[in-house]
């Protein structure tokens, strides 16, 4: 049973996508049917700025496995500041990661534009093997058998 | 969770006069139109007004006792409070989370048993540390504050590194737990115990596993927390806490060393925690009489009547709060000194935070500091 569900472990990740550019690339690869895995659950925010580290942490403690904020390329945000913070607010978030100490792996930070829709399903792709191999977060006990299950059952579905 | 009446009678809630001499002396009230800690207590003991236990001013009490010392009837006001947000539970809670709520994940991620927290890594071979003997040192959460806070003008770390010179200029070389957990003064103040339950226990099985005698501290939370609350919640334990100004002025005493300094006119600000919880007022200050060329003047609050720094518990910050620490830090310009010294890490962030503003900033003279940094850079 403990080896078939490691086999089938399915990560979950969050994503917060801006408004602008991000959440934009995702719907135009979902228009350019290019499949991506089930696994990520897109929050859209109005800027990648916003996201502080206190929202991607709550993630984690609420059971993510890996959490992904992705926005604008510094000169095209929306709001022309908002990228900026975002890379220095990343760069603080690294580090209490690294004090908690678990795999700074399970996070990433990726500049994507409205036209990128490639590299936004490439960016899932590697995010979502790069979680499977980590394996399910330390910071919970296991979920509930049931959500896997339903999760399973979605997923071969597909 | 329910109501624990015994509790509340032993917190003398139910004899309350009504004189809102609490409400008169609150600094919350002081600035705020709503708040106040009288019809809090009237509101939530009769059951006529089922929204006294909404809102955000259940969660605007900073703590700081400042009501206890002029309750003419003793409640313990603070107890109570502390009960009612453990009655009305954090799931419920209206307070706002400053930071965005990020100490208050950090701190629940902490609570996970499995992760092992790399929070050490800033030693170096300056400070001499050991992993067995009678001295442990009890950091607190210092690592994560310093990259908190990096925009303002604290460096957390330093009160850590302060301490281990102090311990070593009198040749003791503490332990330090490598996995050491958040003492869980925020959960317990919030009235989140699950999780304070957790961290306790962590914590009191690594510093019993240690075999340490004493824990010293140099954050008066995590002194409070380990010395009044874990003994009430896990019984008595094999270890005594003590704070980091009575280590230094005890040791002061007995040897009865001077140290030199550079002349200064330092004045002390009393956190809440350490004075009005644990009524240690006069440890820092015989300590700080030691600098030989400290000049040392009093504000105008001070001692039991000193006021808070403005926020606990990362909770509820907000103008009141800026308004709280902007008169804190005028009374301390009255004084006339260039430092104002604190023991407690968070009243530094706080006041370093109220600071960001450029007409206060101009108008205040002085640089604040922690007290082991004052001694740290004094001892050679």
């Amino acid at each position: 049973m403990k080896k078939n569900q490691q086999k089938s472990f399915q990560p979950r990740i969050v994503v917060f996508a801006c408004n602008w550019c991000s959440y934009p690339a995702a719907d135009s690869a979902g228009i350019n049917r290019m499949q991506y895995p089930p696994n990520v659950r897109i929050i859209r925010t109005m800027c990648m700025g916003r996201v502080n580290p206190g929202h991607v942490l709550k993630a984690f403690e609420m059971g993510a496995d890996g959490v992904l904020v992705s926005g604008c390329h510094f000169e095209d945000c929306h709001y022309s500041f908002g990228a900026r913070k975002a890379a220095e607010q990343y760069k603080k978030l690294e580090k209490i990661v690294k004090l908690l100490g678990f795999e700074k792996e399970r996070m990433r930070q990726e500049f994507i534009s409205a036209a990128e829709f490639p590299k936004f399903v490439q960016v899932v792709k590697e995010m979502v093997e790069q979680v499977k191999k980590l394996g399910p977060t330390p910071l919970k006990p296991v979920k509930p058998e049931k959500m896997d299950a339903k999760l399973e059952a979605a997923v071969e579905a597909v | 969770m329910e109501l624990d009446l015994v509790k509340i009678r032993e917190t003398n809630a139910l004899s309350c006069l009504e004189c809102g001499k609490c409400t008169g002396v609150c600094p919350v009230s002081r600035y705020s139109k709503t708040f106040s800690p009288r019809s809090i207590l009237i509101k939530s003991i009769r059951n006529s007004h089922p929204d006294a236990l909404k809102g955000a001013d259940l969660w605007s009490c900073l703590t700081c006792q400042q009501c206890d010392t002029i309750c003419p009837s003793n409640i313990k006001y603070i107890d109570f409070i502390q009960l009612i947000r453990q009655f009305v539970g954090v799931e419920n809670r209206e307070g706002t989370c400053s930071h965005g709520g990020i100490l208050d994940s950090i701190l629940k991620i902490m609570t996970s048993p499995n992760l092992k927290q790399q929070r050490l890594d800033w030693l170096s071979k300056d400070y001499q540390t050991s992993t067995s003997g009678e001295y442990l040192y009890f950091m607190g959460c210092l690592p994560y504050y310093d990259v908190l806070f990096t925009e303002l003008d604290v460096q957390p770390l330093n009160i850590a590194r302060s301490t281990l010179k102090i311990f070593n200029y009198f040749d003791i070389k503490p332990q330090m737990l490598p996995n050491e957990k958040c003492c869980g003064h925020d959960f317990f103040w919030n009235g989140d115990l699950e999780n304070f339950n957790k961290l306790a226990k962590m914590n009191i099985e690594q510093i019993k596993k240690s075999g340490a005698k004493y824990v010293v501290t140099a954050c008066p939370e995590c002194f409070r927390t380990l010395k009044v609350d874990y003994p009430n919640f896990f019984g008595n334990q094999p270890f005594e806490v003590i704070h980091i100004t009575e280590f230094l002025s005890q040791r002061l005493n007995d040897k009865n060393i001077k140290i030199k300094s550079e002349p200064h006119k330092a004045t002390f600000h009393d956190p809440c925690r350490l004075g009005r919880h644990l009524g240690i007022y006069d440890p820092p200050r015989q300590a700080i009489s030691h600098l030989s060329d400290f000049e040392f003047k009093e504000m105008a609050h001070h001692h039991k009547r000193a006021t808070c720094c403005g926020v606990t518990s990362w909770m509820n910050c907000s103008q009141i709060s800026k308004q709280i620490q902007t008169q804190r830090l005028r009374e301390a310009n009255a004084t006339g000194s260039d430092t104002l010294i604190t023991a407690c890490p968070k009243c530094q962030i706080h006041f370093q935070c109220a600071l960001l503003d450029k007409q206060l900033k101009e108008e205040v003279k002085f640089k604040i500091k922690d007290f082991t940094e004052v001694f740290a850079e004094n001892l050679n």
